[in-house]
């Protein structure tokens, strides 16, 4: 295996929705190329509805594009043959198994993996510490709190160490306080080991804080990448007192500059229809 | 408490309308001419009371009421397990449900206690041709659920379980069958109840057993009271199912959601 090629290469991606009765065909994502290096932290942030959670379906393997390639480490992916399997996946909605406790659900993988039982679960306590829920193994997710569910749910994706990690907003659905501790443990998860993560949000502040490179993208449809910005911030980051930083400042101010056109133009087309 | 002693007074005072309204001589006649009449067309409570305690002195009544809880219990499960079994299937494959679909609402539509003379006939007076009955019943309550808690699985959810490493067969395990089995038990107490009206009307077509039989026999004979006693061991025993049903769901469903659950600290 190439060891300089990317962790995930999206090239020149184009996905089009079969028209429901009556409408036309829908292109949400149009030509897009984007590449996560191995290791990089890259965020993606467009307007909403722009279809960002097309394009990580897409680097998943669950959603096979209409036109383009997908390689992970230089290898192609396609979606018929299986789902990314170097890739872990952390949803926006709430995917934690309802029947299952908190430790049923954190070794989920690892079962599906026919790692024995015993094994299993000294691994996903291990976890839960790390993610600050030891001792609420054996409550069902319907008796913890959403923060305590995306902990839960980001214990039950690292477990099984993937080399990609694809998040699509999942701080979206948490107050502020929340989501900030959440932040900084996320980073400090991934400064352990440092995988290549692929984050989508709709929060510009989130996306510079947390990433390496942050990519705007168009409004849909036709969604594709146009702009792509370096943050050369220091590590490891406090996302709550780096925002106060010039530095920050003036990369949001940059990139908030490419974004704000495309987020008229969403919102625009939102009133219109 | 207080709530108890009013249902206990609706009780008490039902009991008492129909004894004043049947007991021959304490009322004057005002529908029936003659003063029996009322006594022989709608029993009397006393009776029927006298009855029951002299089935459950003698005994008598147990071998009839383990014949009916067998049968419901056979038929529940047989029921059940099919209903999973083809729910399941149908629900994954889109073409058996493409192809079965008429069939199965025909099924569906179909006044399925008309089938009872055709099980006693297939199947014979014993306990069987009323499994069969109470089977057809629970087998489409079932079967429908079981579908529609499989077709409604949340899409996040198996594309989790996909990224987590899920093969087809895990996925069968892990999610679609714990989530149509939620639904299952949502209809566990209607099974149940479906499995005991199979039972009851099987016996009550033809047998030599069951609390179904007793009724019939009783009603061979005018037997007015013996029908009412029937009915009402018929009832309890239905509320004691019921309850059991309650307990086995609480057991097996603590991972739902409970309206304002609170720890006692």
């Amino acid at each position: 295996m190439a060891t300089n090629a990317p962790a995930l290469a999206l090239d020149d991606v184009t996905c089009r929705f079969a028209a429901r009765e009556g409408g036309e065909a829908y292109t949400a994502v149009a030509n897009a190329t984007l590449r996560v290096d191995a290791g990089e932290f890259v965020s993606v942030v467009g307007p909403t509805g722009c279809g960002k959670s097309t394009l990580l379906n897409v680097a998943a393997g669950l959603l096979e594009p209409s036109s383009g390639t997908i390689s992970v480490f230089g290898e192609r992916l396609i979606a018929a043959n299986g789902v990314n399997r170097r890739a872990g996946y952390m949803f926006q909605a709430d995917a934690l198994m309802p029947w299952r406790t908190g430790i049923g659900n954190v070794i989920a993988g690892l079962e599906f993996r026919g790692v024995s039982h015993a094994q299993a679960v000294e691994q996903g306590e291990a976890w839960l510490r790390r993610v600050g829920l030891a001792g609420f193994g054996d409550r069902y997710p319907h008796q913890m709190s959403g923060g305590m569910r995306k902990r839960l749910a980001l214990a039950q994706t690292l477990i099984l160490s993937p080399d990609i990690l694809l998040m699509d907003e999942p701080f979206s659905a948490l107050d502020v306080q929340t989501r900030q501790l959440m932040e900084n443990e996320l980073l400090a998860l991934w400064a352990e080991d440092r995988k290549s993560v692929l984050f989508i949000t709709h929060d510009l502040e989130e996306a510079i804080a947390l990433s390496d490179r942050v990519v705007v993208l168009s409004a849909g449809p036709g969604t594709r990448p146009i702009g792509d910005f370096k943050i050369d911030l220091p590590r490891p980051r406090d996302v709550s007192e780096i925002r106060m930083t010039p530095a920050f400042l003036a990369l949001h101010k940059e990139i908030w500059g490419a974004m704000k056109e495309e987020v008229l133009k969403a919102y625009q087309r939102q009133k219109a229809a | 408490m207080k709530l108890r002693v009013l249902q206990f007074a609706v009780f008490a005072a039902l009991i008492l309308l129909w004894h004043s309204l049947t007991k021959p001589g304490l009322l004057p006649n005002f529908y029936f001419e003659q003063d029996n009449r009322a006594a022989f067309f709608f029993g009397e409570p006393a009776k029927v009371f006298w009855v029951i305690v002299e089935w459950f002195t003698s005994f008598e009544i147990f071998e009839h009421l383990w014949v009916t809880l067998l049968e419901t219990l056979l038929g529940f499960l047989i029921g059940a397990v099919s209903g999973l079994a083809i729910g399941l299937w149908l629900a994954l494959s889109n073409t058996a449900s493409a192809v079965m679909e008429p069939y199965i609402k025909g099924l569906n539509s179909m006044p399925r206690v008309v089938l009872a003379p055709i099980f006693a006939v297939w199947f014979g007076l014993g306990i069987w041709s009323k499994v069969a009955l109470g089977v057809t019943l629970v087998f489409f309550v079932v079967f429908f659920n079981v579908y529609q808690g499989v077709r409604e699985v949340s899409p996040t959810l198996l594309a989790n379980a996909r990224m987590l490493g899920a093969s087809r067969n895990q996925l069968l395990r892990s999610i679609y069958l714990p989530s149509a089995m939620s639904w299952v038990f949502a209809s566990l107490h209607n099974a149940v109840g479906l499995a005991f009206v199979g039972a009851v009307v099987g016996e009550y077509l033809g047998s030599s057993k069951g609390v179904g039989y007793l009724i019939l026999q009783a009603e061979g004979t005018f037997d007015i009271n013996t029908v009412f006693a029937g009915i009402i061991v018929l009832t309890g025993f239905a509320l004691v199912l019921d309850a059991l049903v309650t307990l086995v769901e609480q057991r097996l469903m603590t991972w739902q959601p409970r309206a304002s659950e609170t720890e006692k600290v």
